[in-house]
């Protein structure tokens, strides 16, 4: 499976991991629905490092199709819950 | 995977240019190479930073150095004026500058290697980021060749579709062609088996022009049994010459105008 993290890049995450990271990721958005800063950048943190430790990084001369996209490391709570509205995270 | 997947799914959603954009390896590539390229601004202004300092360290030796030779020379005055004290107190200064001369060229060695340090990092660096550039460009160039390649054979299918559509075009002239081709050969019988009026042919379609020339026609043939009567038998006609002719050669005085036809012809 293939994790994007957006402004970073690729990573090859093997199945078997991603029971752990679902954990982080459920974490992740239970902090954005609370509206908790604190909580959601060292939820953040660790989901982006988790991904980074078990995954491989993706070439980057390889062209394919991210199936999971990551915010960037250094996203605001704000700027995730902008990016799940309906218009997401880029307008049109 | 709810946050990843609902991120996923917005961007996966959003199939158009902003989604590329976001998507597209070649942004990417771009962003890492500025990111890079950041980065060795900040290795620059370091080294601009520390070579500031060391021009600055040389010149407080020199200014301390200066300082030093005046405070050796008003010793050496003091001396000759047989000023000890003076001489000694010039002296005391100038050794405490002499402590600070030799602290200040520590400082100034160590930036110095310092800068020198740094001075090739940032060549590395450059060199990295001049490597990732050529790569990033190669990369990108093999993206859009195999973006332009897909577009080809999106483009590749729609015109078969189309070409499709120029078969029919081409199968409908075609028929309507031969359509007409069976239809002029058609005609052709017609007017050759007399059931069809040849068009072309001009006057000829005329009711009146037919009637005035069967007229003609009719009144050729009686002038030409009249004549052909004439010359087989003469005898029908000999009475009245010979009453209306003088005396002498009958056959020389054989009358024309009795025989000449309305328009002049024998």
């Amino acid at each position: 499976m293939i994790v994007r993290i957006l402004g970073e890049g690729q990573y090859d995450v093997p199945e078997t991991a991603l029971g752990r990271l679902n954990e982080l990721d459920a974490t992740l958005e239970s902090a954005v629905e609370a509206g908790d800063d604190a909580a959601f950048s060292s939820a953040l943190t660790e989901l982006l490092d988790g991904v980074r430790t078990v995954g491989a990084e993706h070439p980057a001369d390889s062209l394919d199709e991210s199936d999971l996209i990551l915010p960037p490391a250094d996203a605001t709570i704000d700027q995730v819950r902008e990016m799940l509205n309906d218009d997401g995270l880029i307008p049109g | 995977m709810s946050l990843m997947s609902r991120i996923s799914l917005i961007f996966r959603s959003k199939a158009n240019k902003a989604l590329d954009r976001a998507e597209d390896p070649r942004e990417t590539l771009d962003y890492s190479y500025q990111r890079q390229l950041d980065l060795l601004s900040k290795v620059r202004r370091g080294v601009a930073d520390v070579a500031t300092s060391r021009k600055r360290v040389e010149l407080q030796v020199a200014q301390l150095e200066q300082q030093g030779a005046k405070l050796q020379d008003q010793a050496e005055k003091a001396i000759a004026m047989n000023r000890e004290d003076l001489a000694r107190e010039a002296l005391t200064r100038k050794s405490g500058l002499n402590g600070q001369i030799s602290d200040l060229k520590a400082q100034h060695a160590q930036l110095q290697g310092e800068e020198e340090k740094l001075t090739l990092a940032q060549q590395r660096l450059q060199a990295k980021v001049e490597a990732f550039r050529t790569r990033k460009e190669t990369i990108k160039a093999t993206y859009t060749a195999a973006e332009a390649q897909t577009r080809i054979n999106e483009a590749m299918s729609g015109i078969g579709e189309e070409m499709g559509d120029v078969g029919m075009a081409i199968q409908r002239a075609e028929d309507k062609t031969s359509e007409m081709q069976a239809r002029a050969g058609a005609i052709d019988e017609l007017i050759a088996s007399g059931a069809l009026d040849d068009a072309s042919s001009l006057n000829r379609g005329d009711d009146i022009t037919r009637e005035l020339e069967s007229m003609s026609s009719q009144a050729e043939v009686e002038q030409e049994l009249a004549r052909l009567r004439g010359d087989s038998l003469p005898a029908a006609q000999q009475p009245e010459a010979i009453e209306a002719a003088p005396q002498g050669d009958i056959l020389a005085e054989q009358p024309q105008p009795a025989t000449e036809t309305k328009d002049g012809q024998p």
